[in-house]
């Protein structure tokens, strides 16, 4: 008896693309997508909307008024591409980056900044978005997305979850049990990997010595790496891959290989852990330059229309900021309303005596 | 009106920063968002924006001092009517008010002001928390509230138990201390051995640091001429590489008479050398390169010659003579030129010394030289042969007497026995202050090297 000793898989890794860095359209054998100029215009404008209210959270914190704050430079297209792919029934549980699928799941942005402000504990009410709230523990949403799915199983309903995480989520332990629970049920959940290539300082070859796609194949399901900055190619692939999980066909994952144009996050600096030109060559593969360039070579939208954009997005950013500011701070007390689902003596019994506490400044509570 | 923005913490947790840039000045018209200032944090350099339009009135702060977070930094005139300040500026204290509740408040400031350890940072300030005023005196709620709460204040308020009578660490155990404490005890040259800990479990805190940093801070300025330089060091914060660099060579040039001269070697044996010294276990894990033998052939000759590894003081007008070497390395950085220097190198064994010199470049590549791993050179070495060039001619690095420069090795025709051979040649060229090295003492020190490059064995000779 011999032992098996292969790696599997050896061949290069395999990119899914339909919108090269330059703005050309390209064919792909097993993923295809036909949308109309309204549409293409309008994966425009989410990309550019989206793309404002990131910078001008950016700029919000730098400026005392947020206490952190995640970037989402750079991962435009997967976030829009995969959040456009949803239908209202599917479920999207995020990390704590996901503002582009919370644009598309009709969260109000200045809802995204009350966590990061510190007066809310996630500003949206996710049955009402089938967007669940922001995870900041690494991978544990993936186990959430996988639970939930196994309930739109036993519910026999026609919808699907999809569980975002980042590179490097793939080596916690949630993310590896998430797999197998999805795998060994069969669940109607999509794995969405941002693969933007760095953990905090991690390069990706310290998560990895496969692409991550292949991964899947080892927990019994299929996997596919689709350019992460190409909003068409994320659209086309996440569709697929939601429609085989809701037809029953299970899990699968997807890769979306990206790039993190700034950093982990408002506490962190890149500069030190990676070098300039990493960064300058992912800018010529920016998300959202090559959709205005196909829109402009194929006449589908002119200059006017890139303006009248451009002026909508400040105008958000100006109506982020105004809103931002007069976010009312919490009730102290408030931290005891949403702990548990019932009344519960123990937390009755705490909310009293910390009543009492704040009603013994000379002020009172505040 | 007048609208001031307060030093924000960038960084969940930090208490100050260093205003590195200013990008506007008074008089200028600034817009939402438009970046005003860059500032250094414990953890990286931010560029901040303006959170308000108009023109700018005051720039609190000069470029290289370091603010404290909360206090006002630029004041612009805005074209609000005054009323706005309801819809902004009244958010945003707000926001303050928050940020000040966020803050772990410390119930009693003990006698002796301590920083209070946060997650991230060197603790917070114990002028930054504030008390509010209790009714009726001190804490008359906690008596009526339930017995097993203690109000959530309660807790910290217990200040760090007195340490159970520090235990005396046998100097042989290595000594407890955060990483940032033992960063801060390198930069003000403070031996941890030497630093009684009053942290938990006999650890090392900051204050220790300091408080040892300032004893010997004294005796150091008395006998400074004299002292091997591990102490008293200033601290001098470095803003961008390519101004400090600039405003050196520019000093150097212009004080310091110049002259090089050159000298080409057969460095055949000095490679065969490297080889040998490559197979030894001694050497094992370090970098053993030609660049460790021209080190060591410039702190002999340095021995041989102590005029050239000197300083000029004009302020006294004296030659200050060293008795000890603290070899420059001239690095090539993505940030710039940096010449961090080997303390003490004359009293490094050979396998230490190359350890150094490959940590040195390794740290000055990835950008973390310290200010205090470049300050107290003595004299330098520049290796330009890695940039395939075979000479040039070296500026001093300030304060210091010679410069070494040493190009690539490469075959040439070479004569030896009255036979043309294929041999390892490379140039040197020694630049020097001429106020103190004459002609003569410098040819005599270039010679000394090349001779010792050319048959190492004249290292042991003469060491």
């Amino acid at each position: 008896m011999t032992a098996d000793v292969s790696l599997g898989d050896q061949s290069p890794p395999e990119l899914v693309q339909l919108l090269t860095p330059e703005g050309e359209r390209v064919e792909h054998p097993d993923y295809d997508i036909d949308l109309s100029d309204e549409e293409l215009k309008g994966l425009y404008r989410d990309l550019v909307l989206v793309r404002r209210v990131d910078l001008e959270a950016v700029a919000l914190q730098r400026q005392g008024e947020l206490g952190l704050w995640a970037s989402l430079l750079g991962q435009e297209a997967a976030q829009v591409g995969s959040g456009r792919a949803l239908t209202d029934a599917d479920m999207a549980f995020p990390t704590y980056r996901e503002h582009g699928v919370a644009w598309c799941r009709k969260v109000d942005p200045v809802q995204l900044l009350g966590m990061f402000r510190g007066v809310n504990h996630g500003g949206w009410d996710p049955v009402e978005h089938n967007f669940h709230l922001y995870t900041i523990v690494i991978g544990s949403q993936t186990l959430h997305a996988v639970g939930y799915a196994m309930g739109i199983q036993r519910d026999g309903a026609e919808s699907a979850a999809i569980a975002y995480f980042g590179d490097g989520a793939t080596s916690q332990g949630d993310v590896n049990e998430a797999f197998i629970w999805a795998s060994v049920f069969n669940a109607p959940v999509v794995f969405f990997c941002q693969n933007n290539q760095w953990a905090i300082s991690e390069p990706l070859e310290k998560q990895t010595r496969i692409p991550l796609y292949r991964r899947a194949a080892g927990f019994g399901f299929p996997g596919v790496r689709v350019d992460g900055n190409d909003v068409l190619a994320c659209l086309a692939v996440t569709r697929k891959a939601l429609a085989d999980a809701r037809s029953g066909q299970g899990p699968s994952m997807i890769e979306a290989f990206t790039y993190r144009m700034g950093a982990h996050t408002t506490s962190d600096d890149p500069t030190r852990y990676r070098v300039a030109d990493e960064l300058e060559s992912w800018k010529l593969k920016d998300p959202i330059e090559r959709v205005k360039a196909y829109l402009s070579k194929n006449g589908i939208a002119d200059q006017a229309y890139f303006a009248e954009i451009d002026a909508e997005a400040d105008e958000l950013g100006r109506d982020l900021r105004r809103r931002c500011l007069a976010m009312p701070d919490p009730q102290p007390l408030a931290i005891f309303d949403h702990v548990y689902n019932e009344p519960h003596a123990l937390l009755a019994e705490e909310r009293e005596q910390f009543a009492a506490y704040l009603n013994s400044f000379e002020e009172g509570a505040r | 009106m007048r609208r001031e923005f307060k030093l924000p913490d960038v960084g969940e947790g930090l208490t100050e920063a260093e205003i590195v840039r200013w990008h506007v000045k008074v008089g200028d018209t600034v817009k939402i968002n438009q970046t005003i200032v860059e500032i250094e944090t414990a953890k990286a350099v931010v560029e901040l924006p303006s959170p308000f339009e108009g023109v700018v009135a005051e720039l609190m702060g000069e470029e290289g001092r370091t603010m404290d977070v909360g206090v006002p930094i630029i004041a612009v005139d805005t074209d609000e009517p005054g009323e706005p300040a309801l819809s902004a500026g009244g958010t945003a204290e707000a926001g303050q008010a928050l940020a000040e509740d966020m803050v772990p408040s410390i119930p009693e400031p003990p006698a002796e002001e301590k920083r209070t350890p946060v997650l991230v940072g060197y603790g917070v300030m114990p002028s930054s928390s504030k008390r509010r005023p209790r009714k009726g005196g001190p804490a008359p709620a906690l008596k009526s509230a339930p017995a097993p709460a203690p109000a959530p204040n309660a807790a910290p308020a217990q200040a760090p138990a007195p340490a159970p009578a520090v235990r005396q660490v046998p100097t042989s155990v290595a000594v407890l201390a955060k990483p940032p404490v033992r960063k801060l005890a390198k930069d003000l040259g403070v031996d941890l051995a030497t630093v009684p800990g009053t942290g938990p479990h006999g650890s090392i805190t900051r204050d220790d640091v300091h408080a040892v940093a300032e004893t010997a801070a004294v005796p150091a300025e008395v006998t400074r001429a004299a002292a091997v330089p591990s102490g008293g060091e200033e601290r001098v914060p470095v803003k961008g590489v390519r101004r400090a660099t600039a405003q050196a060579m520019v000093a150097s040039a212009f004080t310091a008479p110049h002259v090089t001269e050159f000298l080409q070697v057969d460095v055949t044996e000095t490679m065969e050398a490297v080889k040998r010294l490559r197979t030894l276990p001694d050497f094992a894990g370090v970098k053993v390169s030609p660049l460790l033998l021209v080190a060591k052939a410039v702190l002999i000759a340095a021995r041989r010659y102590p005029m050239v590894n000197s300083a000029w003081d004009e302020a006294n007008q004296e030659i200050v003579v060293k008795h000890y070497v603290n070899l420059g390395i001239a690095a090539a950085t993505p940030r710039g030129l940096i010449v961090p220097n080997v303390k003490n190198a004359h009293a490094l064994p050979l396998p230490e010394l190359a350890a150094a010199l490959g940590g040195l470049v390794d740290t000055a590549r990835s950008g973390r030289t310290q200010p205090a791993e470049m300050a107290g050179g003595t004299i330098t070495i520049t290796n330009v042969g890695v940039f395939g060039v075979d000479a040039g001619t070296p500026i001093l690095n300030p304060g210091e007497s010679a410069i070494l420069a040493f190009g690539q090795i490469r075959d040439l025709p070479w004569v030896v026995d009255g036979q043309i051979v294929p041999r390892k040649v490379c140039t040197l060229a020694l630049s020097f202050d001429h106020r103190i090295v004459d002609g003569e003492l410098g040819s005599k020190m270039l010679r000394d090297v090349g001779a010792m490059l050319e048959d190492p064995l004249r290292m042991l000779a003469w060491s």
